[in-house]
């Protein structure tokens, strides 16, 4: 073990010169379903052009977190969120802002990949479709072009734009799934366990995927893989029981975890 | 690591298991591929009588006769304009006709038999003709008219078991006082002789057993129960003995009655009913039915046609068979395909009665279920699957469309009367009632299918959708709907499929009725009279004339018809949406 994480240290050596600017600023959110607490009192700054991943055991409250951030919490019915939660110092939580809108700025990947049953050049032209972000079918087509060049699925489907997307294999499902959230350029994209349906290689392609998106987007991942964790992000949050147990550099939380909640995770005790 | 022994023993017990494993799992593939056989089964032999029985009836025998249309009789007031055509005295065109057949026909009785061959209301076509091209006023027309249903019947084989036997002698006919005498240079008659003679033995013989059975019964009984069945013993033995004394009366000459076989001899343009059968084969006497009969020597070209069905047990007469005969024989019979079944509504005569009213009706009130049911209880699934709050009155809500869908259908026929007809004083028997009858009563399965379809959608792409910031509605209509189309059409297309089959609840809206018109394909058709198929069917299956059992299979098999293009309609819709994945 130790040995393992000395080579992820080197990996992200180096990082952390220059603190990049708050994105998302939450001060004591709480989630309750139908009355029972899932997410305690959770405040947290997670920094731009970033990767930071959260972690933590099954039910610990991860994925409640990130859906309070593109309130797709609404959707779930006897869920109640409370606290301040901020994008670029916008109140999310605010009457008047509009969840379209900002699922428009925060786009979503779910652990399954969930292509709409229709052709790969729709699935990505739905979102600047229904946002009116295209002006001609030119500007479609470019748009659809550059997510998914950036989503790394050019190569592979630009001779079968109509064929459907869930003809796809998984991996490139996910990045067909990445290319529709990038479509709209939003400023935030939350990452439910990305690859956890996924076999190594195609694992490899979205990490990697996902360390350039890093430059332009803000990005927040759930994952169950130290090692994935380690990987990608600079950031790591330690979830555990609805509470935020510990956030901090990717290195210091698996070099030297403050809390033995932490420490018991990381190296594998329970979770 | 697993002990080897460990391994061995479970894989003992795994073996152990298997012959009854597969022994279980191939009773039951067997007992599934039995039930699936008889249920095809089933299925064939329904369809195989249905089309039996029916299929004839998609065929008509017509009359195909020379009508002069006189003009002093058709146009009383001579001015050829439609109110005088009108009143034009058509039946008598028709009897003029049918009587040029049959110039020897004279006698009041006979003629009526006569004008017996087609329905009067074929008068009303011929007017309709007249009307339609009145420059036929004056001129002889070739007119085709349905003979009549039974007549149809017995042509295509359906009305009387029949033979005709060939002969090989010289036939003499001679007049015989009001009868004629037959002879023939060979016996042609002698089989004839015994079949009757061998139907009067067996016939002597059953009266006999029966007389036994009574006697044994009267042992039995005591007082006068005993002497009742005593006295009818003695009638039933008396009976046979009668027949075996006629047997042996006359020289073996045995009398034809109404209760034997017909038995008609005939040649060209003449045909001669027997009467009696002397005991040689060669000789019998007869009636003239048809022709000049009384004087013909040597023929050879003549033959037997024996009518086995006795002529009291049966709706047709003898003499009606012969005229039909005639009229085939001299080929103004023919055989066409039954429009009439297709363009005609309803009738009292089964050889005029067709299924358009019924079909127009039916097609009017699908048109109306599909506009009210299927929008309305799409929507309303739409509703309750993705936006209603799951509270008290939704639950309340779902409950009742739930038992709705088990509400007898004959309820919603109430409902209809009560509501629609004495309420709203919509009319009756009318196919907008009746659609919407049929509306209330499919509007649950339409619900609950649509309802269903919509839960079988995944969750992930109503989250795809919200999550690049769809709103929900574009969510539902974008996504969600169209992948559960296919589910909304099926259940649909069932429910339709349920309200075409319907006949209850339009009982009691009053569109089970006799309707000789059909109501017009069109908006005002809505307000018209009309029936629809399964009421066809029904009224039909009641039908007091027997070429009506062929006609209501008939109504069946274009009910059918209707039913498989529907769900063709439904198959064809629903590939095209999976198409689009
Ligand atoms: N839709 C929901 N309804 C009710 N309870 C939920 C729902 N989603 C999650 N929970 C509860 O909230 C807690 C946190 O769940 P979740 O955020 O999914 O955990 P994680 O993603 O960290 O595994 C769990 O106890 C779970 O049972
Ligand atoms: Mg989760």
């Amino acid at each position: 073990m130790p040995d393992n994480q000395s080579h992820i240290l080197d990996q992200n050596a180096g990082f952390g010169e220059t603190e990049p600017p708050i994105k998302v600023a939450a001060r004591d959110v709480c989630v309750a379903y139908d009355g029972k607490q899932a997410l305690n009192h959770v405040s947290i700054d997670i920094p731009d052009r970033s990767v930071t991943a959260f972690i933590g055991p099954s039910g610990c409250g991860k994925s409640t977190f990130l859906r309070c951030l593109n309130r797709m919490n609404d959707t779930i019915e006897g869920a109640r969120v409370t606290g301040s939660l901020k994008i670029d110092g916008a109140e999310v939580n605010d009457k008047s802002i509009d969840p379209v809108v900002l699922r428009a700025s925060v786009g979503m990947v779910f652990q399954k990949p969930n292509p709409f049953p229709k052709s790969i050049y729709d699935n990505v032209a739905y979102g600047p479709r229904i946002h009116g972000l295209a002006l001609s079918r030119n500007d479609l087509d470019g748009i659809v072009e550059s997510s998914l060049k950036k989503a790394g699925l050019w190569e592979e489907v630009a001779d079968r734009l109509n064929d459907p997307g869930t003809s796809l294999s998984g991996g490139q499902q996910q990045r067909l799934v990445i290319a529709r959230a990038i479509a709209i350029n939003p400023e935030v994209i939350l990452m439910d366990e990305p690859c956890s349906a996924l076999d190594p290689i195609a694992t490899a392609k979205i990490e990697e995927l996902i360390d350039e998106l890093r430059e332009n987007y803000c990005i927040i991942i759930v994952t169950h893989s130290m090692q994935q964790a380690a990987r990608v992000s600079q950031r790591t949050a330690f979830f555990h029981m609805g509470t935020l147990v510990e956030f901090g550099r990717t290195e210091d939380i698996f070099t030297n975890p403050r809390d033995p909640r932490t420490q018991d995770y990381i190296t594998g005790r329970f979770g | 690591m697993t002990d080897t022994s460990d391994t061995t023993s479970i894989r003992d017990a795994v073996s152990r298991q298997l012959p009854r494993r597969y022994r279980a799992e191939l009773r039951f593939r067997a007992a599934g591929l039995a039930a699936v056989a008889s249920a095809v089964g089933i299925l064939v032999i329904l369809l195989i009588s249905i089309l039996s029985q029916g299929l004839p009836a998609f065929t008509v025998n017509q009359l195909v006769l020379p009508v002069h249309l006189d003009r002093s009789v058709v146009d009383p007031e001579g001015d050829a304009s439609e109110a005088s055509l009108r009143r034009g005295a058509y039946s008598r065109v028709l009897q003029d006709a049918i009587r040029a057949e049959f110039p020897e026909v004279t006698a009041r009785r006979d003629l009526r038999n006569l004008f017996g061959l087609y329905t009067p209301l074929n008068a009303t076509r011929l007017m309709d003709d007249v009307l339609a091209d009145p420059s036929l006023v004056g001129e002889t027309y070739t007119f085709r008219m349905p003979i009549a249903d039974d007549l149809d019947l017995y042509l295509k084989g359906r009305l009387v078991e029949d033979r005709t036997l060939a002969t090989s002698g010289l036939l003499t006919i001679s007049a015989d006082g009001d009868a004629l005498a037959l002879n023939s240079s060979a016996p042609d008659f002698a089989s004839l002789v015994e079949d009757a003679v061998a139907t009067m033995r067996a016939e002597a013989t059953a009266l006999d057993a029966r007389a036994e059975r009574a006697r044994n019964l009267a042992a039995e009984l005591e007082g006068s129960d005993a002497e009742d069945a005593l006295y009818e013993a003695e009638r039933l033995s008396a009976q046979a003995q009668a027949l075996r004394e006629e047997l042996a009366e006359n020289d073996g000459r045995i009398e034809l009655n109404r209760d034997l076989p017909t038995i008609l001899v005939e040649l060209s343009g003449v045909a001669v009913r027997l009467t009696a059968l002397d005991a040689n084969g060669r000789s019998a006497s007869g009636e003239a039915m048809l022709g000049d009969a009384a004087d013909i020597s040597g023929a050879a070209d003549w033959t037997l046609y024996v009518i086995d069905t006795p002529e009291s047990r049966r709706r047709v007469s003898d003499q009606a068979i012969v005229w039909t005969r005639a009229l085939e024989a001299r080929g103004l019979v023919r055989t066409d395909f039954n429009t009439y079944l297709f363009s005609n509504a309803d009738s009292r005569e089964p050889e005029l009665a067709g299924v358009k009213g019924a079909l127009f009706g039916s097609i009017l009130t699908m048109l109306i279920v599909i506009c009210l049911s299927v929008p309305v209880g799409v929507f309303t699934a739409i509703y309750l699957e993705e936006y209603a709050p799951k509270n008290r009155l939704t639950d309340l809500i779902e409950v009742n469309i739930n038992n709705l869908a088990a509400v007898p259908s004959i309820v919603f026929g109430l409902l209809g009367l009560a509501v629609f007809i004495n309420a709203f004083g919509l009319p009756r028997s009318a196919p907008l009632v009746g659609g919407l009858v049929l509306s209330l009563m499919t509007l649950p399965t339409v619900i609950i299918a649509s309802r269903a379809a919509l839960k079988a959608v995944p969750q992930s792409i109503r989250q795809a959708a919200l999550a690049v910031g769809a709103s929900k509605t574009q969510s539902v209509f974008h996504h969600v709907l169209p992948l559960a189309a296919p589910g909304i059409l099926t259940g649909s297309i069932i429910g339709l499929a349920q309200a075409l089959g319907e006949t209850a609840p339009l009982l009691m809206i009053g569109m089970v009725a006799f309707i000789a018109d059909a109501p017009t394909l069109g908006l005002e058709g809505l307000t018209q009279p009309a029936t629809v198929m399964p009421v066809q069917v029904f009224l039909w299956s009641d039908g007091a004339e027997r070429a009506f059992e062929a006609r209501t299979a008939a109504a069946i098999l274009v009910l059918l018809a209707l039913m498989i293009g529907f769900n063709a309609l439904a198959i064809y819709l629903r590939r095209r949406f999976e198409r689009r994945w």
